[in-house]
């Protein structure tokens, strides 16, 4: 389709549009004017309290997540920001802390158990029943082979060096001292935790 | 949708705003200098809550980054190292962003309806669906805060997190802020607090701190406490007497109505002209150009199809 203007009908037309453009530029034509602009988003939203999950100070936070729990919807978390509640941070979160929505959805984030198998180079899937059978295995095998009840001196020691143990950091006092009487009573002696700093 | 933010100012608009509910307060966030450590969890916590995501950026061989403002950062730490004259390093950590000013100047420079408003409140705020791009909001800025997107050429800044400032909390960065350095609440206290900031500062060696609140701008809703008052300038450029752009005034304040009064006159004299003259008759068109008979490529006065410089 080919739209025939004359030289003084395009004049007419650009000049028609300039004026109009101009005058509602030069506020001839003001539009109706709102209260606000910008809503608030968490209206609606599920707010779970949390623990931070880095470090050892243990910020509280507070997870905002769409959908209400019905059985038809899959809730998403869309914003974390600081509990004022909580005693340790009292609302406000660290750089690491105000950006932990990208570490829930992180691409990275381990979700399950996984194994590499010796003398391969891909990571393999596995349940959890299997990884803790596993892992048991090989720490009852270490510990069978490398345990020290007594040093050269005859001392009496009862310490297993070869394996270490790294608990979490974001633990409540009583799950702190159930991880510590677990693994001193194996006689393990590398035993690290974030709170240690 | 009726609220406690009432819009006192809008751009490129002259219909009187609505006045009535006065027992508004004025907001502030005050940023005490003194306190900052560069953790960034403001700037963290800006681009979470607002739904940003900067492009990840190159380091400059300073702690700055991203190393300037963009329409996706919309707060950036900037950190100074300066050298005093007793041969002491200052390393002064200034955290730019809006500064909300009573009279702002990207509002008086806009020219798009309702692209940019103040409400009663204070907060200065861009409604990226009214803008045009630009660019005027820059020119305005005496802080030079707005940047444009290079994805949508609209422009953004901070918006003093207005949606959660209206239902009742604190913006994003304060309350994330973990050394306490960014406050929020109503100007008032906010400036009680700076001045007992200050004098605790003064009674700490610092003979020349003070609150930054300049009056150029009308005051500002974001205000700073400054160890060194005196030389503003010195936290990385921060205009020690920031006044709007001449060239703002004169483009909204003579320019404007003499334009319109310009449109208006010739706008009347072309009714009277017709009223007096009639309209004008097109001319008849001459047989012989071969304007009538010719296919509608001609009708733009050469023949497209035909050699140049034959005829010539």
């Amino acid at each position: 389709m080919s739209i025939n203007v004359t030289r003084r009908q395009f004049f007419k037309l650009g000049g028609a549009g300039l004026a109009s453009s101009s005058l509602a530029m030069m506020g001839f034509a003001p539009e109706p004017a709102e209260a606000s602009i910008r809503q608030f988003k968490l209206t609606y939203a599920k707010e779970t309290r949390n623990t931070c999950t880095y470090c050892s100070v243990g910020c509280g936070i507070l997870i905002y997540s769409k959908g209400d729990g019905a059985k038809n919807v899959e809730q998403n978390v869309f914003h974390i920001e600081g509990d004022p509640d909580h005693p340790v941070s009292r609302g406000s979160l660290c750089p690491k802390g105000a950006g932990l929505l990208d570490f829930v959805h992180s691409k990275g984030r381990l979700e399950y158990p996984q194994v590499r198998e010796a003398g391969t180079s891909e990571w393999k899937r596995i349940g959890w029943d299997e990884a803790l059978t596993r892992i048991a295995r090989h720490m009852k095998d270490d510990r069978d082979a490398n345990f020290v009840q007594r040093t050269a001196h005859g001392e009496t020691v009862n310490h297993w060096t070869t394996t270490g143990f790294l608990a979490a950091s974001g633990s409540s006092n009583e799950a702190g001292y159930i991880t510590h009487k677990v693994v001193r009573n194996l006689g393990m002696v590398a035993f690290d935790n974030q709170a240690r700093v | 949708m009726d609220n406690s933010q009432n819009i006192i100012a809008r751009s490129a608009t002259t219909t009187t705003p609505p006045q009535v509910r006065g027992h508004v307060d004025e907001v502030a966030k005050l940023i005490d200098v003194s306190k900052c450590i560069g953790c960034k969890a403001c700037q963290v916590a800006c681009m979470e809550w607002n739904d940003l995501r900067d492009d990840v950026g190159e380091c400059h061989g300073t702690y700055d980054n991203p190393t300037d403002l963009t329409s996706e950062s919309w707060t950036v730490m900037r950190f100074s190292e300066y050298e005093t004259q007793e041969g002491n390093l200052e390393w002064l950590i200034r955290k730019d962003g809006c500064m909300h000013c009573a009279e702002p100047g990207c509002l008086t420079a806009c020219p798009a309806p309702g692209a940019i408003v103040q409400y009663a409140n204070g907060i200065v705020d861009f409604d990226s669906n009214h803008c045009i791009g630009c660019g005027y909001c820059i020119t305005g800025c005496p802080f030079d805060i707005p940047r444009i997107s290079p994805k949508d050429q609209k422009s953004y800044k901070c918006t003093l997190c207005s949606d959660r400032v209206n239902a009742g909390v604190e913006p994003a960065c304060v309350k994330t802020c973990p050394t306490n350095c960014i406050e929020f609440g109503t100007k008032k206290d906010m400036l009680a607090r700076a001045e007992k900031r200050v004098g605790d500062l003064k009674e700490l060696g610092f003979r020349d701190a003070g609150i930054y609140d300049p009056a150029g701008v009308g005051g500002t809703h974001v205000m700073y406490v400054l160890h060194h008052a005196n030389d503003p300038n010195r936290y990385s450029g921060l205009p020690k007497d920031p006044r709007i752009s001449p060239l703002v005034g004169a483009w909204k304040g003579a320019t404007k109505p003499i334009m319109s009064a310009i449109i208006g006159i010739t706008a009347f004299a072309g009714v009277i002209h017709y009223m007096t003259k009639g309209p004008k008759e097109e001319p008849e068109e001459h047989a012989g150009h071969g304007q009538d008979d010719t296919p509608p490529p001609h009708s733009l006065g050469y023949d497209a199809t035909r050699p140049r410089g034959e005829d010539r």
